[in-house]
């Protein structure tokens, strides 16, 4: 195996005295996508900070690009693409003139920064808004400029925190496409998120974090096969939730109340569905494979977080 | 890492500055114009109101018109006002409400160079308005001595002290109404302790022997005999209290900046 792009060992970090990273150890190879997934308050920005040198760990190391955070931090950061959860793009500067103000704090040559900026406005779809502040743009055009002005010195690693929260489905999409291009230049990503099927489509490898600690990891296919049974019936509607404790509840390996709603993961979901509809024909019943969303729930619980 | 620690300071602050430039063209007329109308409208209503009532001040032996007392005042007042308000309103808008910052530390730019750039950049508008102030005062025949060229590097050296000072403030800000107090607390108060609107020989002993350690007192020392064509006495020491002060405070700046963007 080639050496990783980034090699983050070990690392902690306190506030006081809470622990927001704990001993957390993960890798990305060349070529991959890491997702980052985990309620509020798991840890993922201030991992993603330590990464970048903005924060200092307590303990570990971090090695990235063949050199040593924060120690080689410039260096690091000039191969290094970054779209953090909020926009910081500079409203007094057109899209154009973000890009080529962003591309001298790289140092770049002024005359590849104005080579490079029409297509970077082409690849975010822009180009129509060269002129335009990002006032006048929408939530998603803003992300995207965001994501163009992150590759203005071609790095190697992108990190995106969060690139999609708050955009409408559209909007979304779009990213997404833009980002699967990135992937197959090569680039490779680590991205955090609350959309799992962001994570499940993106991402080749994932990483659950709870309360800054490493819950799970892997390929999101394998997690979700390794965690739950493949089918999920969900049942709402009057009586519902007297299925739980109700005899039924046999035909499904394991069963989950939220709210008016119940859940049954089983292997196989037809005897069940049968039972259903025989005995409960007024119930309304969806039956779906498992997916991410069950396991981060499975993993992380149902409860709503304080920070959230 | 020690957040006081010697500052690690390098060309990577080129850009940032150039990038608050870029801004700046496109806004220079107006903010021009509200940099120079103020000291503008004290220099006409105190200088030729009142200078008609008080006539000439007596300045290291000599007999000058009050015009001249003041403008020569006013003009460092200005420089510092320039100064405090770019290092504190403006530079704030972009570390804590634009995340322009944040943005920047993305890329491979250090804080330390980014709190250089903001210092550098609040002391270049100091120098501008000091420059249109002077022109405006040359054109109105206040002063013309070729000692004003010595006076508006002082100024420039005025602008740097008040933007390092400014700085720490910034970095202890949650919010904007913090900087009244700093206005309203140190910066009002040092004027009239240092000489800007009348002598300081007329303030109480106790109050006078501290005013000499403050830097618009230092300033004014240095600048006014320029404006009158001599050189000022005690120079060495009035920009040694100029230089300590810009150091002393860009240093502390810098300390309570990386504390604030470590939290």
């Amino acid at each position: 195996m080639t050496e990783p792009l980034l090699d983050a060992r070990a690392l902690t970090k306190r506030y006081g005295d809470s622990v927001v990273v704990d001993a957390l150890s993960f890798r990305i190879a060349a070529g991959e996508c890491l997702g980052v997934i985990g309620p509020n308050g798991a840890g993922k920005t201030t991992t993603i900070r330590m990464c970048l040198g903005l924060s200092e760990p307590d303990s570990g190391e971090i090695m990235a690009l063949g050199l040593r955070m924060p120690r080689d931090a410039l260096a690091i950061k000039a191969q290094l693409g970054v779209v953090s959860q909020f926009d910081s793009l500079d409203p007094d500067f057109t899209c154009a003139e973000n890009l080529l103000v962003y591309g001298r704090y790289f140092g770049l040559p002024e005359r590849r920064i104005r080579e490079r900026i029409p297509q970077l406005l082409e690849f975010a779809a822009l180009t129509h808004k060269a002129d335009a502040r990002p006032v006048e743009l929408s939530g998603g055009m803003r992300r995207r400029l965001s994501l163009a002005r992150a590759l203005v010195n071609d790095p190697r690693l992108l990190m995106l925190d969060e690139p999609t929260t708050g955009l409408d489905p559209q909007a979304r999409h779009l990213m997404w496409e833009r980002l699967q291009v990135l992937l197959q230049q090569g680039k490779s990503i680590l991205l955090t998120t609350h959309f799992m099927d962001e994570a499940e489509r993106l991402c080749t490898r994932l990483l659950v974090l709870d309360h800054g600690r490493k819950i799970a990891e892997g390929r999101p296919r394998e997690l979700i096969a390794r965690h739950l049974e493949p089918d999920v019936v969900e049942a709402y509607g009057n009586g519902a939730l007297a299925l739980a404790e109700s005899p039924l509840r046999t035909l499904a390996g394991r069963t989950e109340v939220s709210g008016e709603t119940v859940f049954f993961y089983t292997q196989d979901a037809r005897p069940l569905l049968d039972a259903l509809g025989r005995e409960h024909p007024k119930l309304r019943t969806l039956h779906r494979p498992a997916n991410l969303e069950d396991l981060f729930l499975k993993l992380t619980g149902r409860q709503i977080r304080e920070e959230a | 890492m020690n957040h006081w620690r010697a500052p690690a300071l390098s060309l990577r602050f080129w850009p940032v500055f150039r990038r608050n430039l870029l801004v700046w063209r496109k806004l220079a007329v107006p903010s021009l114009i509200g940099n120079i109308a103020e000291p503008l409208i004290w220099l006409v209503a105190f200088g030729y109101g009142m200078g008609a009532l008080v006539g000439t001040v007596r300045v290291g032996g000599a007999e000058v018109p009050y015009i001249l007392f003041l403008a020569s005042g006013a003009v460092c007042m200005s420089a510092m006002n320039a100064a405090s308000f770019e290092a504190l309103y403006s530079a704030f808008s972009r570390m804590h409400v634009q995340k322009t910052w944040d943005g920047i530390l993305n890329a491979p730019v250090s804080l330390d160079d980014v709190v250089m750039a903001e210092m550098l950049w609040a002391a270049y508008k100091a120098i501008f308005t000091a420059t249109a102030i002077l022109l405006v005062m040359l054109a109105l025949n206040i002063s013309h001595s070729p000692k004003l060229l010595v006076a508006w590097l002082v100024l420039l050296a005025v602008g740097i002290a008040f933007s390092c000072i400014a700085l720490i403030f910034n970095a202890l800000a949650q919010g904007y109404d913090f900087f009244t107090y700093y206005f309203t607390l140190f910066l009002t108060p040092m004027m009239f302790l240092s000489g800007v609107f009348f002598p300081r020989e007329q303030l109480p002993e106790l109050v006078r022997a501290a005013s000499e350690w403050l830097p618009l007192t230092s300033a004014v020392e240095l600048v006014r005999p320029m404006f009158m064509d001599r050189w000022p006495e005690g120079t060495l020491r009035h920009l040694l209290v100029l230089a300590t002060y810009a150091v002393a405070a860009f240093w502390a700046a810098l300390a309570l900046t990386r504390r604030r963007f470590a939290a």
